[in-house]
Parts: C-alpha cells; structure tokens; sequence
C-alpha cells in the first residue's frame, strides 16, 4: 500500500483575469519540511490559496492525504501572509490564537477552558506566553507573526501550509520558528511554506519545488536546489538581490 | 414628568441607537460601513412601491408593515446590486455602492413625484422616510424598535466569536469551513433590519451614520472588541435617545438630524480627545516624541563640539561648550538651541553662563549615552555597506533615539569604549 502524500495538485491552473498565474502545475508535496520557491510574483502565494479554495482555479485537482479538502480540514493548519489582515484590529494575542479552536467548538458562546489552554501552549511554544492578554497592534511585526505561527499549531494540524512566514521577521522570531518547524517534522507533521530567501533554503528545507508559473524543479534539496533549476526558475526576471541570494547559497553548497 | 407619547419616542431611538451601535460595530470591522448607506438609499423605491400597490388594492397607504417590507426588499436588492456590479471585476466596489445608492434613490425620488400627481393619498407622509420623524413613533413602533435591538443584541453576543473571527482574517475562517458566508449573510440581515427600523426614526438618509458613528466613536476609544461594543451601544442608546429629546422639545428640528448631530459632537469630542489614538494625544506623543530626540541631539552637539576644542573622547562633557557651536552642528537656528538650552537646564541636565552650556554629571552620562547610541549606529551602517561615510550621520540621526545601551553595545567593535566618530565633526548645513 502507497501513503497518499501530504499534497498531491494535479493539472492546477489559476489566473487573475487574462494573465495565468499558477499554470498547469502537477505536484506532489514530499513528507517533511518542504519550500516553494521562485522569484516575485511567480505564483507561490496563489498556489498555496488555490489548493485551500481560497482563490478559484480554472482548473486541476487538489488532494490532501488522499481526500478533497472538505473532508480532511482539521488535519491542515495555514498560517496566511502577516499583512493580509489588519493589525489594528482590536483583538488580543490570545484572541486571534483561540481562532484556530473553532472547528472544534460549538458555534455559539464563549472559547471553552480547554481551547483556551491550548492556545495558551502554543503561545508558550512560540516564546510569547507574556504577551497572550496583549493588544495586537501593539506587537511587534515579528511577535505578530509569532501570533499567526501559535495560530497554525493550535490547529494542531498534520499538514500546514506556511505563506512567507520568515518575512520580514527580527533574529528572535526567525529562530522561533525554525525550532517550531522542527519539532512539527520531529512528530510526524509535514510543513510545505512560501520561502523567498534562497540562502537559507537548504538550512531549513528538506525539499523543494522551484516555480515560476510552471513548475520548474521538485524534489530533494539536494537534487533539485541546483543552480541550473535555480536559475532556469529566476530566469532573466533574476534581481540583484536574489542574485546575491544564489550566490550565497552556491558558496553553502560548494 | 414627560408625557406618554415623548416617552415613547425617547425609548424608541434609544433602542434603536442601541441595536445600530452593536450591529455597526461588526459592520465597521468587517469594512462594510458604506453598505449601510445603500441599504438606506436603496429602500426608498421599496417604501414608495410599496405605497402604490397598498393605495391601488384600497388599503391605507400610511400603515407602516407593508412600507417597512418594501424598504427591506429595496435594500436587499440594492446590496446584491452592489455585490453582483463589484463581482464583474470591471468596477471597484466603492464605486458600485454610489452607482447603486444613487441610481435606486433617484429612482425612489421619482417616483414620490410621480405620485404626488396622482390623485389618492398614496403619497401621504412619505417624504417623511426620508429625513425622519420620530414624533410619529406610535407605542406599536417603540415595541418593533425593541424586537430589533433584542435580536440585535443577542446575536451580537451569542455569535460574538464567530462574528469577531470573521470580521478579523475571513480567508482563515474560509479555510477552516467556518462558514463566513453565512455570518456574512447574517450580519446583512442584522444591518438591513436596523436600516428599515431606523427608517421611521431617523430617515434612510441618516441612518448610516446611526451605523457607522457610534461604532466608530468606541474604535477611538478603547483596543478591546467587548469593550468597544459596549460603547458603541451606549453612545447610539444616549444619542438616540438626546436627538429624540431635542427633536421633542423643538418639533421644527428633524430627529434624524438631532440624533446625527449629537453622534458627530461625540465622535469629534472622542477624535480630539481620546486617549492614545486622539488628535491631542498624537500632537502630544510627536511633541514629546521630537523634545527627546532634540534634547539627544543637543547633549551630543555639546559633547562633540569639546571633542573638537581638543578634549579626548574620555575627558569630554568637563568643560563649557558654546550653544553657537551647538546650534551650527545641528544646523540649527541659534534661537532653538537657547530654548533647548533653558529646557535642558531647567531638567538639570546642563548649567547655562554666558551664551555657553556646560554638562551636569546627568547631562554628561546622557550626552555620552547619545554618542554611544549616534556612533553605534553609524559604525553599523557603514560595516554593513549600507550608506557611505557623508549620509551615515543623517540615517543614525534618523534610527538611535531610543536604541538600548545594550543594543549599542552590540553594534560596537568594542563594547565598553566610546569610538571616535567616524566622520569629520563641525557644523552643518541645514
């Protein structure tokens, strides 16, 4: 018997009005902790929405462990772009945090005690117990993000899927969350995440897939993080920027 | 002792203000605010529809059910007109509420005129829909203002973390099947009944702002949501409640414009006033803001300008340094840097004589803190290639106030020692 991989996609394509944004992309996410990658705009984002119906596709189809998402919701986690929401909000770390509990709550009245601890451990997993009764818009951009990271744990899920979460993050949340997507693969889980720092994806990933609309490359950090796929996925849209990104994962590499 | 039918109507619009200020909270923070104002618009063709079919089948034009059943038909379609036009994709959906809102209120307008023509009395007492009149609030009227602002209030309560969920990250709660179309669709409901129960009251014109002001107003004044909906239920309450009273006391003032007016003094009252995000306190955190980075410049300009009369990084903040000197290191006019001068030496932190300033004991380990913190900076900026030696001192003027000693301390090569500056010290040209 074949496991069904944490995220099959087959034939995926999406588009914002005429201009295809994720083509015709057949993939299927290795176990463990896995990057997608490719340069601004090369439909990373859109991926990961797509698969979880949260953009429409034109076409393809999405499994997860197998089975449509309808039927397999609470086993997925999703920590979305820290900007799509409004931080001002007035709402309490805790608050957004419980936000991952209700699946498993009744649909009226207050968080029950048990999701509330729950919550409360994840904050603690994520270094930012201190700060659970605190407003959120008088955290920091890397303790925000740290929010939406107890967030996705609290799902307690066997797959999460990761939009950008190293981001614009200081030292300490970089860390943070480094140490949490190994204790998710230590206890089985799997993480596939939008990641746009080349440097540091053979440090933290196991797998890759490199894409630019298309899929480019797949597989093994090893065997598909090449310079050849890397910079056949840059193409000439290749930045400066990125360009010192290649090369500081090329000296890595050697 | 107020008479019966002043009563009526005070309870009225203050049940009425209650049920808009929770049900506008929500609408607030789920961006919906304009919505309101097209179901407002969007129900005057329904009432005056509505009048017309009544007065053709014989029945009296003037009894609220049917009127009230077209003005919340109207501003559904006028919502779904909103809804289908921004989902085109060809038209922003700010743009498509003032095509709907306007185009169904002309509509309405025009029919209204029509009628007036028309022989009958379908028309009568319809204009009054659109600025309001809550002196004809009947007893039956404050009971169906009470029906909507307990269904307000409970689903507000019952639904609060779903609501607050949704109204927060609904692409999150879409992932989790949480059914934010349905708490979309319910939360237009709540707003649909309180724009055609506010009708009567305060006219579809107005009753956006009994949505949006009060709910508004309580954003101003507190970051917790429990709290902030309990403001905005009180301000709408009190509010309603006051414009009906003066509206009472002088018939000749509509009451949708008493109840508006006295929501907009709050919220300018709270917008001046509020503490943290009020206009006052923002003019005063930027004031007290730029004093403290003033006051770093200063001490530091003073502290270099002995560096330069030839005292070693070691020994400065001993001797007296022109404020002359002081203000043509910042570029400053000479006035400034007195009145910086007289501040500072008010807080004890430099002793004045003769046009010159010298450092107190406090004002010398402030000052040698400033340096500290300005050459951290610099030398972090120009180790990482980020600027070059000219605008380093600039962007470290821009980024070290408040910086940590031991944040300073990490940016340093050595730690303990207070570098030289890594540029030319002098005047500056402003």
């Amino acid at each position: 018997m074949t496991i069904a991989p944490p995220l099959s996609v087959s034939h995926l394509t999406v588009a914002y009005g005429e201009r295809p944004a994720v083509w015709d992309v057949t993939w299927n996410a290795p176990t463990g902790l896995t990057a997608i990658v490719g340069p601004n705009g090369a439909g990373k984002s859109t991926l990961l929405k797509a698969t979880l119906g949260l953009v429409p596709a034109l076409s393809g189809e999405v499994r997860f462990f197998g089975r449509p998402l309808e039927e397999v919701r609470d086993r997925i986690g999703y920590l979305p772009q820290r900007a799509s929401v409004d931080w001002d909000f007035p709402a309490t770390a805790l608050d957004v945090v419980c936000m991952a509990r209700y699946p498993r709550m009744r649909w009226w009245g207050p968080v029950p005690r048990r999701h509330r601890d729950a919550a409360r451990a994840a904050l603690a997993q994520v270094g930012m117990e201190g700060f659970a009764e605190r407003q959120i818009g008088k955290l920091s951009g890397g303790q925000q993000q740290r929010v939406f990271l107890a967030r996705a744990l609290a799902q307690d899920a066997d797959l999460v899927l990761m939009d950008e979460p190293f981001a614009a993050v200081d030292a300490a949340t970089e860390q943070a969350i480094v140490t949490v997507l190994r204790d998710l693969v230590a206890k089985g889980r799997h993480v596939v995440a939008v990641h746009h720092d080349l440097g540091t994806v053979p440090d933290y990933f196991s797998s890759v897939l490199l894409i630019n609309a298309r899929v480019f490359a797949s597989g093994p950090v090893g065997e598909a993080f090449t310079n050849a796929n890397i910079g056949a996925t840059y193409g000439a849209r290749l930045a400066l920027l990125d360009q010192a990104n290649v090369r500081a994962a090329e000296a890595r590499a050697s | 002792m107020i008479a019966y039918n002043t009563a009526v109507v005070l309870l009225g619009c203050a049940l009425l203000g209650l049920a808009a200020g929770t049900v506008g909270t929500f609408s607030l923070l789920r961006g919906r605010a304009l919505v309101a104002d097209a179901v407002g618009h969007a129900a005057l063709p329904g009432v005056a529809i509505a009048a017309l079919i009544v007065a053709t089948l014989g029945g009296d034009p003037r009894s609220l059910p049917p009127l009230l059943a077209g003005a919340a038909t109207a501003g559904v379609l006028g919502v779904l007109a909103v809804q289908a036009l921004a989902r085109t994709g060809r038209i922003r959906e700010d743009a498509a509420i003032a095509i709907v809102l306007s185009s169904f209120y002309a509509l309405g307008v025009a029919i209204l005129s029509w009628l007036q023509t028309q022989p009958g009395a379908a028309q009568a007492g319809l204009s009054k829909f659109i600025l309001g009149q809550a002196a004809a609030m009947r007893a039956e009227d404050a009971v169906v203002a009470a029906s909507v602002a307990g269904v307000c209030l409970l689903v507000c309560l019952v639904m609060f973390q779903r609501l607050r969920a949704v109204c927060f990250d609904p692409d999150f709660c879409r992932m989790q099947g949480l059914g934010v179309q349905k708490v979309d669709l319910l939360l237009l409901g709540l707003l649909v009944l309180v724009c055609v129960a506010g009708l009567q009251a305060v006219g579809l014109i107005l009753v956006v702002a009994l949505l949006v002001l009060p709910a508004a107003t309580a954003r101003l004044l507190t970051f917790r949501l429990p709290r902030m909906l309990a403001i905005s239920a009180v301000i709408g309450a009190v509010c309603g409640a006051a414009g009906a009273w003066v509206s009472a006391l002088r018939p000749e003032v509509p009451t949708g414009a008493a109840v508006v007016l006295a929501l907009a003094a709050v919220f300018t009252v709270a917008l001046l006033l509020a503490p943290e995000r009020g206009l006052l306190a923002q003019v005063y955190t930027h004031l007290r803001r730029r004093l403290a980075a003033d006051t770093e410049h200063f001490l530091r300009a003073a502290w270099e300008a002995q560096e330069i009369a030839g005292a070693g990084p070691g020994t400065a903040g001993d001797r007296w340094a022109p404020i002359g000197a002081v203000a043509a290191a910042r570029g400053w006019r000479i006035g400034r840097a007195r009145r910086l001068a007289f501040w500072l030496a008010q807080r004890g932190l430099v002793a004045r004589a003769d046009g010159n300033v010298h450092l107190t004991p406090r004002g010398a380990a402030a000052a040698r803190r400033a340096v500290r913190a300005h050459r951290a900076v610099e030398h972090h900026l120009l180790a990482a290639g980020a600027t070059d030696i000219a605008s380093a001192d600039r962007l470290a003027d821009l980024v070290e106030h408040g910086l940590p000693p031991e944040m300073a301390a990490r940016l340093l090569p050595e730690p303990s020692a207070l570098p030289a500056s890594p540029h030319q010290l002098g005047e500056r040209r402003p």
